[in-house]
């Protein structure tokens, strides 16, 4: 499975368990604005670890949370090589 | 201090020199053969007026040499298993230590050139006569802190014995065994309670499996078993647990759930399961035989056998004459309020007519904001059916600064992939119906075991 795909499947189902109601997941999505709020990130950031074997953002003293979901996917993308 | 009105242990044990032993893994001792006897032979009476540290490796030992100090010395520390040697100076200055008990198996072998040095052993010689014991001796014991050198905490022999004074003699031989060390609070309870009580003892070794363990139980016939929870839910995960039939269950030191307290009843439908709440500072404060997890609400403000407890900010408070009386050495604060109650840190919530018992204070993991407390996490998912015992712990987050994992330990191992995946989906389902969305686990890891301390606790990484 992509990291893409990863992601937003990760997405759908802690929408699902959360009872939140998930905006499509286009890369110009504002992550605030996606339907997950805090908690369901530091769940998705949690899981994406165990499936993906990287936390980009703990690892990196200064790793900026990004704002779109594209620029979240790539920071995966580039954290995960 | 003299003694006033109350018996030293060894008066205390009884005419009763039947057929009652303490049982080591490799060595025995007949108890009533103290009455006249001793396990330090002439040296005994060096000991006289001593501040003593007990040193002993050899649980037999140390029982043996309990017995016989209470009354003669003036102080009795006694030093845990796994104390380290590095706190061994802090733990002689702070008890002002003159004497040291040691055995073959001490790991106080060092050189201790200004105490006076007595070498015990696990068994009996007849004495012909033995020193007097007059003196109010004061016990030390050394509170289980994972940093720093430990606390050391004072108690009376009347207090540590307080809560079996209303017991009465049971008609059948008692055999007590405890999974705990006799050197820790729990332990001594119970190796308390078997030499006022008339009983037999089944010590626990170090390093022994589970399974040896229980086979010796069974082969001394134990009728009393003690421990923590989490002894008791990797005694039940042993195949040797059916060489058992206790008449009485006890769990302490732990918070005892639902499962674990419903696991035991169905492993033994014909003994009385009682859950009882102890700490090292407050003494034991009251036992829980309904089968139910907590407690009624009524145990609160309303003393019973001279207990008293209330809760303030959240954690129960108790004031009893069972309460150890101080710290020594380097502790400097207060061991109660001004009232003389002891904050124990552990954190209750009132459910309906019921306590219970939510965590401890300083485990509390904060996400986002929110308090969870570990524990009450881990009750739900030790509800499934398939689980054998859990531990929630803290994982970082960029996000919410804490965010929750369980670690699962199943009843079975040996699952393939799908079932497991099953199994975590039904585990998180539980946890999503029953508790608020934060606390749910971010993710769950089957994992084959879990680390219990020395002190019989499931070992939590604060952090």
């Amino acid at each position: 499975m992509s990291v893409k795909l990863t992601i937003t499947d990760q997405m759908a189902q802690i929408a699902r368990e959360h009872g939140k109601i998930l905006a499509p997941l286009r890369d110009d999505l504002v992550l605030l604005d996606s339907g997950l709020d805090s908690l369901g990130f530091a769940v998705l950031v949690a899981r994406l670890e165990d499936r993906l074997g990287v936390d980009p953002f703990t690892a990196s003293e200064d790793a900026q949370f990004p704002v779109t979901l594209g620029d979240f996917v790539k920071v995966y993308e580039n954290g995960a090589r | 201090m003299a003694r006033a009105d109350a018996l030293s242990l060894r008066q205390s044990m009884g005419k009763s020199s039947s057929e009652r032993f303490f049982w080591d893994r490799t060595a025995h001792a007949r108890i009533g053969d103290l009455a006249g006897g001793t396990s330090c032979g002439d040296r005994l009476e060096k000991l006289s007026g001593k501040s003593v540290l007990v040193a002993t490796g050899s649980q037999l030992a140390t029982a043996l040499a309990l017995i016989e100090l209470d009354g003669l010395a003036r102080r009795l520390t006694i030093l845990p298993p796994d104390a380290e040697t590095e706190h061994f100076d802090a733990v002689i200055a702070g008890a002002q230590v003159d004497a040291i008990v040691t055995d073959r198996e001490s790991k106080a072998s060092g050189s201790f050139d200004r105490l006076v040095r007595v070498v015990c052993s696990p068994g009996i010689e007849q004495a012909e006569r033995l020193p007097p014991a007059l003196l109010q001796t004061e016990w030390v014991m050394l509170t289980s802190g994972t940093t720093g050198v430990p606390k050391m905490v004072v108690y009376s022999l009347a207090g540590l014995t307080a809560p079996m004074r209303a017991g009465k003699q049971a008609d059948s031989p008692v055999v007590w065994g405890t999974f705990y060390d006799i050197r820790r609070y729990g332990g001594l309870q119970i190796f308390l309670r078997t030499v006022l009580g008339g009983a037999s003892l089944v010590l626990s070794r170090a390093g022994e499996s589970i399974s040896d363990h229980l086979d010796r139980l069974g082969q001394h016939g134990v009728t009393h078993l003690s421990g923590t929870p989490s002894h008791w839910r990797r005694a039940l995960m042993s195949p040797e647990i059916r060489k058992i039939s206790p008449r009485y269950v006890r769990l302490s030191g732990e918070i005892a759930d639902q499962a674990i307290l419903d696991s035991l009843r169905h492993a033994f439908p014909q003994a009385s399961v009682g859950h009882a709440y102890a700490s090292t500072e407050a003494g034991v404060a009251f036992e829980v035989l309904d089968g139910l997890a907590g407690f009624p609400d009524q145990f609160i403000e309303r003393s019973r056998d001279g207990v008293e407890m209330k809760v303030l900010n959240g954690s129960l408070r108790i004031r009893s004459p069972r309460t150890a009386s101080r710290y020594i050495g380097a502790e400097r604060t207060a061991l109660a309020d001004k009232d003389g109650f002891v904050d124990t840190g552990d954190m209750v919530e009132l459910q309906g007519e019921r306590y219970v018992f939510a965590g401890r204070r300083g485990g509390i993991i904060n996400i986002g904001g929110l308090k969870v407390h570990p524990e009450e996490i881990e009750a739900v998912i030790n509800r499934h059916p398939q689980v054998r015992m859990s531990l929630v712990r803290p994982k970082r987050s960029p996000i919410t600064g804490s965010i929750v994992i369980a670690d699962v330990v199943l009843k079975s191992g040996n699952r393939v992939g799908g079932e497991l995946l099953a199994v975590e989906g039904d585990i998180l389902r539980l946890c999503r119906d029953a508790l608020p969305r934060h606390k749910v686990p971010a993710s769950i890891c089957f994992v084959p075991a879990l680390d219990v301390a020395a002190t019989g606790k499931l070992a939590r990484r604060h952090g």
